[in-house]
């Protein structure tokens, strides 16, 4: 079983996360980043299933210099091998440019079973791409898996559970197969020293748009559909109000949670 | 703030990450609640034992991790700035180990270390006795011989994870030669003859239970009697300089946290028109307790250095240990200061500090036989 997980390397949310001055994209040169926790889970899955049969997992991710940091991560936890695409021309692309980079480079692995990926990345939380990725690459796309159970190699099924608001789905597709889990699937595992030394051995491959054929003018910043034309840091919270009972407490508090719609 | 820190290696920088991560997600939710309720942290140990980090300063073929004490410590110091009696736990746990790593034939260290080092143990270090406290050369627990090796008998006093511990590392007397008469033994955590007397009621670091470990005729294989017979004291003193430093880099962890609560709060908290950190008479507060945070790391950093090289650290260990306790004491204090009234109450963390420091004074050796040993070494010349 062949297994890809597809990873982001974000702005870690409890740094200040800021956008750069010059072209409004995420700033990820002065906040430390690190490995999307909601990846983490994919990753868990994929080490799970082929810990308990066999097969290998890829971890591939999209992104500059410091995107390998969440490559080692992912070796740390105990992925097999990693590939980096990283290119100038990457920067600033939107969620179909992203697809179509992810797409190319699974395409170059060749033989995969199953492509894992979190349900949305923790900076951008569109959770497109996921979707996107599987009709590139002609997969069937099974998402927001809170459970999976693979079943066989090639000619096999992945079946997930997916828990929505009104009901409860259980759906099996065949392989290979695309699927995105949530945060309730498993518990990631932290690394250990002994996964940390054997990520220093692990084999990392770093590919260009060139090596996957991929034309500069198809990504970056000029090609995305949706562009940031300005940004305001949130403002600093504003002290509550107070209000002085002047026996219309009650309707003042109906009042003022009528208004933010919460009755 | 996060410590800076100059690692050696990219390993030990992943190293310190994994540290920070498990604090992050695993211990810092917790411990609030366990300090409360006095629980045994047991789930702490076992999520940093998996990750390798509860065996850190020793051979990779046993188990270890083979990290410098550089490392090591400042694995400690940050566990500390999160939750005192688990950095504690983990310095006491890796001493346990010493007299068997740096003493024991291969044969016991072959037969001893996997189990000691595998993260899923515990051990205790039994050398303190109720009437033996600063003047170990007058412990009284004693070793006679048997057909099948020892059989120990009398009280230790003050023992961290009693009752908890998988094997206890123990000093008991094999001889009336004073401090040449001691020996050193590792007694399995299930020997017949071992009891435990209730946890001490302490002011602090309540997550560290603390009580007597009684020797009732315990039987113990003659293959674990670490060292030669009457090494003991020499074992201990050694282990002791070790010791040291994992209480002076948990102390300087304790320090941090306290000076970040304490700085967080000087930013935000206004007082007359303005935030308190404005005012001067407290910024340089702040400004001291940063300098002595700094210079705690500093010199414990320097002692590991030494003893990493190989070169002689006892001097310095004593010094790390007196510098960075006595500055975790201050610094708690202060900061207990700088929160005023909030300080005082269960509602911040620094209270807890401040008694969590005390004992930093106190145990592996107090700061008086801290002085003892830092004026012989200069006297001695
Ligand atoms: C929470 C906690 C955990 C502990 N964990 C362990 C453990 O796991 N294993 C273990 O073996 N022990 C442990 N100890 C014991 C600790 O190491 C001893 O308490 C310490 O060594 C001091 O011994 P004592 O309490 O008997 O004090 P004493 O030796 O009676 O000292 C009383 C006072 O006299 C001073 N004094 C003594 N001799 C001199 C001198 N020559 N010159 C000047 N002043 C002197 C001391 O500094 C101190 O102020 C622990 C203690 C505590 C409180």
């Amino acid at each position: 079983m062949n297994i890809v997980v597809c990873v982001k390397y974000v702005p870690d949310a409890q740094a200040e996360r800021t956008f750069n001055a010059s072209d409004n994209t995420t700033d990820r040169e002065n906040v430390d980043g690190l490995l999307s926790e909601l990846d983490e889970y994919a990753v868990e899955e994929a080490l799970k299933i082929v810990e308990a049969g066999e097969g290998e997992v890829t971890v591939l991710t999209v992104g500059p210099d410091q995107a390998a940091d969440a490559i080692k991560k992912a070796l740390q936890m105990g992925a097999d091998k990693g590939v980096h695409v990283n290119d100038a021309a990457i920067h600033g692309s939107d969620a179909v440019a992203t697809s179509l980079v992810l797409a190319e480079a699974i395409k170059k692995l060749g033989d995969v079973d199953l492509v894992i990926t979190g349900m949305a990345s923790t900076d951008g939380t569109m959770g497109v791409v996921p979707t996107m990725l599987a009709e590139r690459l002609g997969l069937p796309a099974v998402t927001f898996a809170s459970e999976l159970t693979v079943d066989g190699g090639a000619g096999g099924t992945a079946t997930i559970r997916r828990d929505g608001d009104a009901s409860t789905q259980t759906i099996t597709a065949t392989l290979p197969a695309l699927v995105s889990v949530t945060d309730q699937i498993n518990e990631p595992r932290y690394p250990s020293f002994k996964g940390i030394m054997a990520a220093k051995k692990k084999p990392v491959e770093t590919w260009a748009l060139s090596d996957l054929g991929v034309d500069a003018s198809q990504v970056g910043l000029d090609a995305a559909w949706t562009k940031v034309s300005s940004f305001d840091a949130r403002p600093p919270r504003t002290q509550g109000e107070i209000v002085n009972d002047e026996g219309d407490g009650g309707s003042k508090l109906a009042a003022f949670l009528s208004e933010r719609k919460f009755v | 703030m996060p410590a800076t820190r100059l690692m050696p290696t990219d390993e030990a920088t992943d190293l310190i990450e994994l540290t920070r991560e498990i604090c992050r997600k695993d211990l810092a939710p917790k411990v609030d609640e366990a300090e409360r309720a006095r629980t045994f942290p047991e789930q702490a140990f076992r999520t940093l034992g998996r990750a390798g980090l509860l065996s850190l300063p020793y051979p990779e073929e046993f188990g270890g991790a083979d990290q410098p004490y550089e490392v090591y410590l400042q694995v400690v110091e940050e566990i500390a700035s999160v939750w005192m009696s688990v950095a504690v736990g983990v310095s006491v746990h890796s001493l346990t180990a010493y007299p068997v790593a740096t003493f024991g034939t291969k044969e016991q260290q072959e037969a001893l270390l996997p189990d000691m080092l595998s993260g899923e143990q515990l051990g205790a270090y039994c050398l303190s006795e109720p009437l033996a406290g600063s003047d170990i050369a007058s412990m009284t627990t004693r070793a006679t011989r048997t057909d099948a090796g020892w059989s120990l008998k009398g009280t230790k006093a003050w023992i961290s994870h009693a009752g908890h511990a998988d094997y206890y590392t123990t000093f008991a007397r094999t001889s009336d030669d004073g401090g040449r008469g001691l020996s050193t033994f590792i007694v399995p955590g299930d020997a017949p003859g071992l009891t435990f007397a209730e946890p001490e009621k302490k002011m602090g670091l309540h997550c560290d239970p603390v009580s007597q470990v009684m020797f009732d005729a315990v039987p113990v294989d003659g293959a674990r009697l670490i060292g030669r017979e009457g090494d003991g004291m020499k074992l201990a003193l050694s282990a002791l300089d070790a010791g040291r430093l994992g209480i002076a880099a948990a102390a300087t962890g304790l320090a941090q946290a306290a000076l970040d609560a304490a700085a967080d709060y000087a930013n935000e908290r206004q007082q007359f028109g303005r935030r308190i950190g404005d005012f001067q008479g407290l910024a340089f507060l702040l400004a001291d307790m940063e300098a002595a945070v700094t210079s705690a790391r500093a010199t414990y950093l320097h002692a590991a250095r030494l003893k990493d090289a190989g070169r002689g650290f006892s001097k310095e260990a004593a010094v790390a240990k007196l510098v960075a306790t006595d500055a975790a004491m201050k610094v708690t204090t202060d900061a207990v200061q700088v929160l005023g009234g909030a300080g005082y109450t269960e509602d911040f963390p620094l209270e807890r500090y401040m008694r969590e420091a005390k004992v930093t004074q106190i145990f592996e050796g107090t700061n008086q036989i801290q002085r003892l040993v830092i004026s012989r070494h200069l006297l001695a010349r």
